[in-house]
């Protein structure tokens, strides 16, 4: 005879506990985590790099990279005045908890007061596996379409914020911004969004004052 | 694609119940996977066989309930199926709605055997 054994477990939740012990880490050092997800292109190391640019005189940004292969963002990072360092995923499609908690072992939390962590290009698995950052923040880009919502539920579902990048291409082509914001009003309601472009600079104060205000929260708890 | 993972998670937690529970050996793994949730059972399936080959789950078999994406219209009470590229309710088109289900992700249950269960049916089986 079988035994039925009751499980009821998230099957993640070794993750979840990991995440949970990197976020008491990042609060135990005031630093404001956010974990930047989007498709390959949308702009992740542009927004990155537009925020290092505008915050450096005032914060001490340290900056995650998660790539598949190569050093190339976590080098524009470290040009940008950010104190990066490079995750090479070996083909996951991710970041988890497990690759963040190596990386924070490699930098010192007391010398920085934001962490952007740069997920991997994809717009399924990265929502799937928390990090334990303070928010998680989607880029959506004007060229990649109006759609985006309907075909990937998952990943406008758990984020706390959205950045729509490249708004000066709106002219240029096909995107029903009502239809995309009807899309992500009702899988995320009330979704805090930054209509921007990391090119002309266009929205980008507002995307730094969010950034700003999140810090303080996490500093004055 | 990140089956090899969630699939190495699966056993982890397959692993510890059945320790727990004393068990020498896990048959069965009742899983409950959200159409929201992008997993592809057959790619489970596979990473499953391959991991699991050392250890007491060896050969067990892995169970898939998929739970609907369902959605409720907050202003007619309607709970419907979202369509393709369409999240609005299809009865009163309202797009004050929410996902009630569809994002499940759990091991909602192990089928285990004793020792001496093992022992009994592989006495049977050789006859």
């Amino acid at each position: 005879m079988k035994e039925r054994v009751q499980v009821v477990e998230n099957i993640l939740s070794a993750n979840d506990r990991l995440a949970r012990e990197n976020r008491a880490h990042l609060d135990r050092h005031g630093v404001f985590g956010l974990n930047l997800m989007a498709s390959p292109g949308a702009g992740k190391t542009s927004l990155i790099e537009r925020t290092l640019s505008s915050l450096k005189d005032e914060l001490r940004v340290g900056v995650v990279d998660g790539d598949v292969a190569t050093n190339i963002d976590a080098d524009r990072a470290a040009a940008a005045g950010a104190i990066a360092v490079q995750i090479n995923t070996g083909g996951e499609c991710h970041l988890d908890a497990v690759m963040l908690h190596g990386a924070l072992e490699q930098m010192n939390l007391a010398e920085l007061d934001l962490l952007i962590v740069e997920n991997v290009g994809n717009l399924i698995c990265p929502a799937s596996f928390a990090l334990g950052t303070h928010a998680s923040v989607l880029i959506a880009s004007v060229p990649e379409g109006d759609d985006k919502p309907y075909k990937y539920p998952a990943m406008y579902r758990g984020v706390e914020a959205l950045v729509v990048n490249k708004i000066d291409l709106q002219p240029y082509v096909d995107f029903d911004l009502e239809y995309f914001q009807a899309g992500v009003e009702m899988l995320n309601p009330g979704l805090v969004t930054f209509p921007l472009s990391c090119r002309t600079g266009e929205g980008l104060g507002a995307w730094l004052e969010w950034v700003r205000a999140g810090l303080k929260e996490v500093q004055q708890e | 694609m990140h089956e090899l993972p969630v699939t190495e998670s699966i056993l982890e937690i397959a692993l510890r119940h059945a320790q727990a529970a004393q068990a020498a050996r896990v048959t069965d793994i009742y899983l409950v996977i959200g159409q929201l949730a992008s997993i592809v059972d057959d790619s489970v399936q596979f990473y499953w066989d391959m991991i699991s080959a050392d250890t007491i789950a060896a050969g067990a078999q892995l169970h898939f309930k998929r739970i609907p994406a369902e959605m409720l219209c907050l202003d007619c009470g309607k709970g419907y199926q979202p369509g393709e590229g369409e999240l609005a309710c299809p009865v009163c088109g309202g797009r004050h709605v929410k996902v009630v289900s569809g994002e499940e992700f759990r091991m909602e249950a192990i089928e285990v055997e004793s020792a001496e269960e093992v022992r009994a049916r592989e006495e049977r089986e050789q006859g």
